[in-house]
């Protein structure tokens, strides 16, 4: 019988507080095969470990089971000590009566029954653990960042600039993200352009960056340091070694209708197009949709002016496989379209706006060259209101849950610029709170309500609607406590963000979880905040969360700084607990192959003795250097032959019966 | 018949298959086995009637052991079986020739079970029995199989040779889920009373597992000492019920409907309503499919899309 020793923890009162601790080791004790078990304060403390280790000696122990917190905090401190001790680190059971019982029960008995329950689950598996070897791996030096926006650049050029490759994939015709359509940026005013510019540039130029724009990400196999990756570039019926960014074909394009996205909808473009004056790269574009001469076969005008002759009509989707040994998501955030809040008329006013639109009509490029015009008329307006935290801190089913925390500081900035620009404007913002937690940040609000005379009114808006050809804003004014009405020319709604809605598929090709609003979510939410829980998956920017441009940029510098360290590794401990399938009962059915995420499952015509009979016959065969120990073969395997080291069925079931008992 | 046995002839002796996998007449008055037949010799007691209702197609896994190829007489529904074990990897497709035959339906043993029959046979809608009592008749069509009542049609899922092209539009039958949709009507205790009364009847003979072309492992968990599940099996009271849900389970997804289960079980026990709830909630889950449709791809189970449906969203079982 393997001797046993178990070792309860208090996690100072986090356990021990709800646990009855001493009952837990005392109920260990009467366990066939536990020779030793105690409780401590804080079995990860030195002195913790050392309990665990000086037992080992002292028992001779073949097996140790550490009741504390998840085996994700602290397996491996347990692991390691007992391997300091001699003993195989994979010989080491946690019994997770932290997060799973003292933390979520009030009720003392119970939790000890159930702290009780599954530290005699530890017990059986642990009886039936062998000692196990991890192997290595190699790491391939390069990292893919998934969306060019501020985020996804910033910890592109962090890893380029410590040495490494990193290639960039960019859905769009070109990087930039959000934060190229936006004018003036809080809480300094400098001009967006001007400064993401420069990083847009940098990051072409720079030769450890490569850039596939136009491309999405289509398969991800592999594991942390070596995935492998299928990148769909699609085609851009322009060639882009061949195209100088001239515009001649823009200009001359017949068909005009298309809108163009750049400006939020707000004018059109070209069906052959160039996103905005300094996109990166500085290619053209054909929007397949509306090229006529890929739709009726008639027309082939920018072929004609083209004097680089970069048009290519047949151009095709490329895919391309690439290796790399971590993977950034960088895929940031789109405003939502406050279709459902009929109460404010966007989509049935012109003249109802959101704040990115309005980022479109303040900026020079934009499509009044800089002028504030009403979208209905071109009128210069007089009355603005603004109304925020539309969609966001909701409680009902169109709303969002969160605060979108950048909507505050960007009203007051429109508010501030509309009031700088033209002070005959008069500027009204309804707010339910003004949210300024950042450096500079509550001073630069307060010049806007001070300084420059901005309207601001706590209450909400209940109703806009027309009154002879006039926009009518009804609200409430709490701290007044009264209704409000006045004219508006112009409303501006700062709506909610939310994460960009291929996310999700990319998260389950990366096997990265969400949150429910389809965030990204981190490893742990305070230590760990830009790892994702799945290794060598890494975050940066909006994906994970609703940040501002300051925010995001540490936040990708800090994603850089995991992905330089994983990279710089010469390689990597492997999992030990693969799969592996017991062949003389496999039938080579292929269901587990079928199940493999990680593709490590082939199958191979083997001879074999079975019961004193050579026979050769296909049997499944796993790589152990691809397998993850997910699992899901183990399960899938309709003749239950494919077995986990370390999870073994047996071992799984001998929980179960002891959970059971 | 005669065309059947004149095909089969000429693939033997023109050296295309090795053997005939068939049926002969059985032990008793209307029942008939499977059986493999060597040479044109032999191929003279094939037989092949409304009688023939054991499933074929299992049979070709240890066929398949041997060298050569072998030719096979498949009904449609058997072919769907067949097919399965083809995607499967259990059958390897080039090892097989298929004769496939039209089917008319199969009588059901249980119509002249316990009735002392001395011979049986069809005589125009008649089931005529010679029994050790006297002449009797059964109106035939109250003598089918439930599977032919509820018959999918006459199309084969896979073949070599259509003995009867003409035959595979035969259309379906019935409502075969009909029976399932009442059970679920039902409600939670009286489920439980059915199924509790009904697995009662179990003698644990493993006929069902013996004649189903899904329960093919090479050793089945309820005799390897592998997971200690045999003892465990035998250790509750609930054993019968435990050995038939855990069996439903591992055929899920692979089971073509066949109805073979039902059809050997000599305690009646209606194993099918078991597996066509399994199909019905695949169906309602994952949208329709039919295992053995094809001898490729993935079943819904070991297939995943981002759209599949969540854990919690199909109705209570
Ligand atoms: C109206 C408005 C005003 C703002 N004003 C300010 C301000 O003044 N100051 C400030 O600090 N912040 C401001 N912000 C916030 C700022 O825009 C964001 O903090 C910043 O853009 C976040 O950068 P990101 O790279 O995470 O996301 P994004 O800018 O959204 O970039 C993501 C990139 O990923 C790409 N992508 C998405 N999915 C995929 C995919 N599946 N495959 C490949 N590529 C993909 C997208 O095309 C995009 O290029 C403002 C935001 C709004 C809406
Ligand atoms: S446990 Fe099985 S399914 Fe999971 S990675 Fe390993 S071989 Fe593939
Ligand atoms: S699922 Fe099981 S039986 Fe089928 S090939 Fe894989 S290990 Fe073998």
């Amino acid at each position: 019988m393997p001797k046993i020793g178990v070792f309860v923890c208090h996690c100072g009162s986090n356990i021990a507080g709800t646990v009855d601790v001493e009952k837990v080791a005392a109920a260990a004790r009467t366990i066939p095969g536990v020779v030793v078990a105690c409780d401590y304060r804080y079995m990860c403390s030195e002195a913790g470990q050392e309990t665990i280790t000086k037992a080992i000696r002292e028992y001779g122990l073949d097996g140790v089971v550490v009741c504390s917190c998840s085996p994700r905090m602290h397996e491996a401190t347990f692991r390691r000590a007992a391997e300091r001790e001699g003993l195989n680190p994979y010989m080491v059971e946690i019994a997770n009566i932290r997060e799973q019982c003292s933390w979520i029960h009030k009720n003392r008995e119970e939790a000890t029954e159930k702290a009780i329950v599954l530290m005699r689950a530890a017990v059986a598996k642990v009886k039936r653990d062998t000692p196990l070897t991890a192997g290595r791996s190699g790491v391939t030096r390069r990292a893919l960042v998934i969306g060019g926006g501020i985020a996804g650049l910033s910890t592109a050029l962090d890893v380029a600039n410590a040495g490494y490759e990193v290639d960039i994939v960019e859905k769009e015709p070109t990087i930039g993200g959000k934060m190229a359509q936006l004018d003036k940026t809080f809480p300094t005013l400098d001009c967006s352009a001007c400064i993401l510019t420069p990083k847009m540039v940098e990051a072409a130029q720079n030769e450890n960056i490569n850039l596939y724009t136009y491309s999405e990400v289509e398969k991800v196999s592999g594991y942390v340091g070596n995935f492998t990756v299928t990148i769909r570039k699609k085609a851009r019926f322009v060639r882009e070694d061949r195209c100088t960014g001239c515009g001649a074909c823009m200009e001359k394009c017949p068909s005009r209708k298309a809108k163009n996205e750049f400006n939020c909808g707000l004018n059109t473009r070209s069906a052959i197009y160039i996103p905005f004056a300094q996109a990166i790269p500085n290619v053209a574009v054909i929007d397949a949709q509306h090229c006529l001469k890929l739709q009726t076969g008639k027309c082939g005008v920018c072929e004609k002016v083209c004097a680089a002759g970069a048009i290519d009509y047949t151009q095709q989707d490329e895919l391309i496989q690439r290796e790399y040994g971590a993977i950034v998501a960088a895929t940031g955030f789109q405003p939502i379209r406050p279709y459902q809040f009929g109460e404010y008329g966007y989509g049935r006013y012109p003249d109802v706006i959101t704040s990115l639109e309005l980022e479109r009509l303040m900026n020079a490029a934009g499509p009044t060259d800089g002028e504030l015009r009403c979208p209905s008329d071109g009128r210069k307006p007089k009355n603005i209101v603004f109304i925020q935290c539309v969609g966001s801190r909701g409680q009902t089913c169109r709303d969002k849950s969160y605060c979108s925390k950048i909507c505050c500081m960007y009203t007051a900035k429109h508010a501030m610029l509309i009031r700088d620009h033209w002070p005959d404007m008069d500027v009204h913002v309804f707010y339910i709170d003004v949210r300024t937690p950042g450096k500079n940040f509550d001073e630069f609000y307060r010049r806007a309500a001070e300084e420059y005379q901005v309207d601001y009114r706590k209450g909400q808006v209940g109703k806009i609607y027309e009154e002879d050809g006039h926009l009518m804003v009804q609200g409430s004014d709490l701290l007044e406590d009264r209704q409000v009405l006045m004219p508006a020319d112009l409303v501006v709604l700062a709506v909610a963000v939310e994460p960009s809605p291929d996310a999700r598929k990319l998260a389950t090709m990366l096997t990265a979880s969400m949150d429910n609003n389809d965030f990204f979510t981190e490893a742990h939410p305070k230590l760990r905040p830009v790892e994702s829980p799945t290794a060598g998956i890494f975050l940066s920017g909006m994906c994970q969360g609703p940040k501002d441009i300051p925010e995001t940029v540490s936040q990708a510098g800090a994603a850089a700084a995991k992905v330089i360290g994983l990279l710089s590794k010469k390689e990597l401990t492997a999992n030990p607990c693969t799969a592996h399938p017991e062949e003389v009962r496999c039938n080579g059915c292929g269901e587990c192959e079928k199940v493999c995420p990680y593709g490590a499952i082939s199958y191979e015509e083997k001879e074999l003795r079975v019961m004193g009979r050579r026979e050769k016959r296909r049997v499944a065969v796993v790589n152990t250097a691809l397998c993850q120990g997910c699992g899901a073969c183990t399960v899938a395997c309709p003749s239950g032959v494919m077995d986990l080291q370390g999870f073994s069925n047996r071992q799984i079931l001998a929980e179960v019966d002891a959970i059971c008992r | 018949m005669q065309r059947i046995k004149e095909t089969l002839t000429h693939w033997l002796q023109s050296g295309q298959v090795d053997r005939v996998l068939g049926w002969k007449e059985g032990d008793m008055p209307g029942l008939r086995e499977p059986a493999f037949f060597e040479n044109a010799e032999e191929l003279k007691s094939l037989c092949y009637d409304a009688f023939c209702g054991p499933n074929l197609s299992k049979f070709l896994i240890a066929a398949g052991e041997k060298d050569g190829v072998t030719a096979v007489v498949l009904k449609p529904c058997d072919s769907y079986s067949l097919n399965e074990l083809i995607r499967e990897n259990r059958v390897q497709r080039d090892r097989v020739k298929i004769l496939a035959v039209p089917c008319e339906g199969n009588i059901d043993p249980r119509v002249f079970e316990n009735r002392g029959v001395l011979s049986v046979s069809i005589e125009g809608d008649q089931l005529h029995l010679t029994t050790l009592y006297g002449e009797e008749n059964e109106p035939l069509a109250r003598c089918f199989l439930e599977r032919c009542t509820v018959c999918r049609g006459g199309r084969h899922a896979v073949y070599d040779e259509l003995l009867c092209p003409e035959a595979e539009e035969t259309p379906q039958k019935g409502d075969r889920f009909e029976a399932v949709r009442e059970l679920e009507e039902k409600s939670e205790e009286e489920r439980y009373a059915f199924w509790q009364e009904t697995f009662s009847r179990c003698i644990r003979c493993n006929a069902c597992r013996n004649a189903c072309p899904a329960c093919n492992c090479r050793e089945c968990v309820f005799d390897g000492a592998a997971l200690d599940s045999r003892q465990k099996a035998a250790a509750v009271p609930f054993e019968e019920s435990l050995f038939h849900i855990v069996r439903a389970y591992h055929v899920t997804g692979r089971c073509t409907d066949c109805g073979e289960c039902s059809r050997v079980c000599p305690s009646h026990i209606p194993l099918h309503l078991l597996n066509r709830k399994m199909i019905l909630d695949i169906n309602t889950l994952y949208g329709p499919y039919q295992a053995g449709d094809s001898d490729k791809g993935r079943s819904p189970l070991t297939d995943y899309t981002p759209d599949d449906c969540e854990p919690n969203q199909g109705k209570g079982a």
